[in-house]
């Protein structure tokens, strides 16, 4: 017997973007860990120092890998060096995005302006349009029809995931989007939490994007050579499997529709390279409950709130254990989901079940 | 103008460098105290997204909303850049016998 499989809408136009309004799930309020305002204020405390030196030694390995890449461009030499160029480039960009765009990175707001503007580049997502997208998968995340950051919708559609590790599904679909602004054109969508004032910046750095991205294909066409495309636009798809391996560990595979960050982010030990490249986004429950707090002091706020967290993953393969065969499984059955385990001292959440 | 002064709190009942919330009449307000212990009263939510202040950061005059980041003067109650847009209305405060009232418009 041949099963249906119902698919959700996962558009913000939808039927399901009213449904989530009338249950109460769109702009509501969500679970929040018991910690006391001293302490957290200590932890919201904001400093240059850290993300001056990450910042430093991510742009030197940048131009020492790219460097590298162009003094050894036609042996095999160069392989390596671009890996690395790539990884940095594209995949660890998306966490100095993330922060930048919180402006929790830096004390000082422009500091964080400026990585924010350049990193949005590098991670290939326009900035204005992303910042209004981060800010909504905060206010409603994982909601179906209110959140347009799901990475993973259900059924799992296997082949855009794994077509996601390269971006040869999302960077196209970007690029669309891209030439839309270019024209002053919104998607339905992006109307929903793009306000008016700030669309001309939409369409003023689609349009500047665009400009670089001409300027740098010119410039291979010229010289007959592909070496500009490895620093500039190409990166944006051999360099983003890890972005991808770190990013769906976030949320991937677990509940829809929930008002408790605790049941649809997954927090997951990492060793000390996977943290800095990521910028300590591997204690995402913490960081979606308190956006206040700067990547450096997670660690700590972690402590804080372990014992009213479920048990967070002992690193990638562990979370993996868990994340590949669910997401298998929701092929067939996509209202399978994985059921965190809250420590039974606390008091139950507001929460629905999916639909 | 309306001269009406609510009594909100004793003047140590806010840290330096923090805010706390104060509800009246059906609405909701913040009230902060600087690190150079003046005092200022802002709207309690953020025009963003309807959350309450008095959860965030403050940072000299700035008040960090807790969900979303978004930025306000307090003193002015000017938004300071995405996703903070729309200016925060400020009301009077007066500190008098050591305590804090609040006027608000």
């Amino acid at each position: 017997m041949q099963v249906e499989i119902t698919k959700r809408d996962y558009s913000l136009v939808g039927r399901e973007t009213k449904l989530a309004e009338e249950r109460g799930l769109a702009n509501a309020e969500w679970y929040s860990c018991k910690i006391s305002r001293q302490r957290l204020k200590e932890l919201m405390q904001r400093r240059d120092g850290p993300a001056i030196r990450d910042t430093l030694i991510w742009f030197a390995v940048l131009i020492i890998s790219g460097t590298l890449g162009y003094l050894t461009w036609g042996t095999w030499w160069a392989v390596p060096c671009f890996a690395v160029y790539g990884v940095i480039y594209s995949s660890s960009s998306d966490s100095r995005w993330h922060e930048s765009g919180h402006r929790t990175a830096f004390k000082t707001v422009w500091m964080n302006d400026v990585l924010y503007e350049i990193a949005s580049f590098m991670v290939f997502r326009e900035s204005v349009p992303w910042r209004w997208s981060h800010t909504r998968h905060h206010t409603d995340t994982i909601i179906v029809g209110r959140d347009p950051e799901i990475a993973v919708p259900r059924p799992p559609d296997l082949l855009g995931i794994a077509l996601s590790f390269f971006s040869l599904n999302k960077a196209p679909k970007e690029f669309v989007k891209m030439v839309r602004h270019c024209f002053g054109r919104l998607n339905p969508a992006e109307e929903t939490y793009i306000p008016n004032e700030e669309r001309p910046k939409v369409y003023r750095n689609a349009r500047i994007y665009i400009l670089i991205y001409a300027a740098v294909i010119t410039w291979a066409i010229a010289i007959h050579s592909i070496l500009p495309l490895m620093y500039i636009g190409l990166p944006s798809f051999y360099g983003s499997w890890l972005m991808v391996i770190f990013g769906l560990t976030q949320h991937a595979g677990l509940a829809e529709d929930v008002l408790d960050h605790r049941l649809n982010c997954r927090t997951v030990y990492m060793n000390p390279i996977f943290r800095y490249l990521y910028w300590e986004m591997n204690y995402h429950v913490e960081h979606h409950m308190f956006p206040m707090v700067p990547y450096h002091a997670l660690g700590k706020l972690h402590q804080e709130l372990k014992a009213d967290m479920p048990k967070p993953y002992n690193g990638l393969w562990a979370a993996y254990r868990e994340i590949i065969p669910v997401t298998l499984r929701q092929v067939k059955e996509p209202t399978y989901f994985i059921r965190r385990q809250l420590p039974g001292t606390v008091k139950p959440v507001t929460s629905l079940e999916p639909a | 103008m309306n001269e009406t002064w609510i009594e909100v709190c004793n003047t140590g009942h806010i840290e330096k460098a923090d805010v706390m919330r104060f509800d009246y009449d059906g609405r909701t307000f913040a009230i902060y105290r600087t690190d150079e212990d003046t005092y200022f009263a802002t709207d309690g939510l953020c025009t963003h997204a309807n959350v309450h202040l008095a959860g965030g950061f403050v940072m000299e005059h700035i008040i960090e909303c807790p969900k979303h980041n978004g930025r306000f003067d307090f003193t002015t109650g000017q938004a300071k850049g995405a996703p903070a847009c729309v200016d925060l209305k400020t009301h009077r405060v007066k500190v008098e016998a050591g305590r804090v009232f609040l006027n608000p418009d």
